[in-house]
């Protein structure tokens, strides 16, 4: 699984480093970034979910596949 | 340092210009809320969540006739739809009254960037972003909630407190004058501020602007003390910014002032009271927050979904029929997240306050470009207040039900709040 946050739809409500801040952290201006390369390690596809479901910009994208 | 001459005593002085737009001010009961409705009246204040879910079924944008002409959106997707367009809707003034200021106040506006459009919004918004992370806003946690404490401490042996006026109302006025650089003691005057600018919407415009005026008068003293001795506050830092390799224009600064002192106070005021509201007429989900306090996050997302606290307004720019909507220029739009946060096309059970709520897409703090820009900082209060309350005050209910009281207009929340705490 990996998570994908889309820079032109992100607005820096920070949901996604509250909820899931082993895989989001913020930049100097609070907007989410990926942490590292995205790819979520196993047993933390829970946590990469919960972020992707109160994203209320739905900046986020979890690739199950990945 | 060098005298600052953009603060020269007559910075302002009304610059030439035309003026706004007035129109005729209409109170009184509403006769029906589809083509009447005005958020000013008691029976709104009191209870706005029935009305609007009978607007959102029968509607669902409802329009009044009150303000000049006004049009509710009460949909989850209508109200996004206009909070994404900024090409269509104007921020210009976002809060609805019946002075409409002139259109060439935008892209600026009178309190950027709230009230600023693109391009310019972004360059304004740009200079607060840093200050307002939730890594900044970490650095005030610890003295609000020794503050909280001391709020407490202060109920002595009371057996009853009025929730709103004791507790919720001071914490982030205390906040707010600490990241401004405002003496602390100056806090009530803040009160009286927040109603002229928010409440007084129906009072005669000369009136309005009169009680304006005392805000910026008060600001300006701020920013004279500030130049005199500069210190590390957002004053300081506001004075000194540039944009566009300038300083800002002195209406910028203290425009910016007066939307950080005035925005961060009733708002979060709002939410930390409607959240005890809520947990003192629901004794069990009170007392599975007392046994869990993990959580709270969680509660807390849903309390400001389902009593989300803030509606901003919006410009219509040109005449179209939007939406099967026949808007035309300068129509107010009442942005009301609190309507969208309770759109059962968006939420499952969206009338119920469910605590353990795991998906929680609400649209609390705007959505798009607008986006407050101090939900962090407003998230912490509340969760520092929420914590300090459960942990000091685990037991307590309504003392008296009838007694509570709502603030009436774009920013609702209790002003009354007697709650009884003896247990």
């Amino acid at each position: 699984m990996k998570v994908q946050i889309n820079s032109e739809r992100c607005q820096g409500h920070g949901r996604c480093y509250d909820l899931a801040p082993s895989l989001f952290g913020d930049d100097d201006e609070g907007y989410g970034q990926v942490l590292g390369d995205g790819v979520v390690p196993p047993g933390q596809e829970r946590e990469a979910r919960l972020a992707a479901a109160n994203c209320p910009e739905h900046a986020i994208d979890v690739l199950e596949e990945a | 340092m060098p005298a600052d001459d953009r603060f020269s005593p007559d910075f302002r002085e009304p610059r030439d210009g035309p003026p706004g737009l007035r129109s005729e001010i209409v109170t009184g009961p509403v006769a029906d809320w589809a083509t009447d409705f005005s958020h000013l009246e008691p029976e709104w204040s009191a209870d706005p969540y029935p009305i609007q879910d009978d607007l959102r079924q029968r509607c669902p944008i409802a329009h009044t006739e009150r303000f000049g002409g006004a049009w509710l959106p009460t949909r989850y997707d209508d109200v996004a739809a206009i909070a994404y367009d900024t090409e269509r809707f104007s921020s210009r003034a976002i809060i609805l009254s019946n002075l409409r200021p002139p259109r060439e106040l935008a892209p600026v506006g009178g309190s950027p960037p709230i009230s600023s459009d693109p391009p310019f919004h972004h360059d304004a918004r740009k200079l607060l972003l840093p200050a307002f992370t939730k890594t900044a806003v970490t650095r005030q946690e610890p003295a609000t909630r020794a503050f909280c404490h001391s709020l407490i401490d202060e109920f002595g042996g009371q057996d009853v407190v009025d929730a709103a006026s004791e507790y919720a109302q001071h914490i982030p006025v205390r906040v707010i004058a600490d990241m401004l650089g405002f003496p602390p003691q100056d806090g009530p005057q803040f009160r009286g501020f927040v109603e002229d600018l928010l409440e007084g919407i129906n009072r005669p415009p000369d009136e309005r602007i009169e009680r304006v005026g005392r805000l910026f008068d008060y600001l300006g003293a701020q920013v004279s003390d500030h130049l005199e001795h500069p210190r590390e506050d957002l004053t300081s830092y506001l004075l000194d910014a540039e944009l566009y390799g300038h300083r800002l224009d002195p209406s910028h600064v203290v425009g910016t002032m007066a939307l950080l002192l005035i925005a961060g106070i009733d708002t979060t005021w709002s939410a930390i009271g409607a959240s005890l509201w809520h947990l003192a007429k629901t004794p069990g989900d009170r007392a599975r927050l007392v046994a869990t306090p993990g959580l709270l996050p969680t509660a807390m997302e849903e309390f400001l979904r389902a009593y989300a606290p803030v509606t901003m307004a919006r410009l219509v720019k040109d005449d179209m029929r939007w939406h099967g909507a026949d808007m035309k220029a300068d129509d107010w739009i009442l942005l009301s997240f609190p309507a969208a946060n309770r759109d059962p096309a968006q939420f499952d059970r969206a009338d119920e306050v469910i605590i353990d709520r795991e998906a929680n897409r609400h649209a609390a703090f705007g959505l798009g470009i607008h986006r407050c820009v101090g939900s962090h900082l407003a998230r912490m209060e509340l969760r520092v207040a929420l914590e300090t309350w459960l942990d000091r005050i685990p037991d307590f209910s309504l003392a008296d039900p009838g007694a509570v009281t709502w603030a009436a207009g774009q920013i609702r929340g209790p002003r009354t709040l007697p709650l009884r705490i003896s247990g």
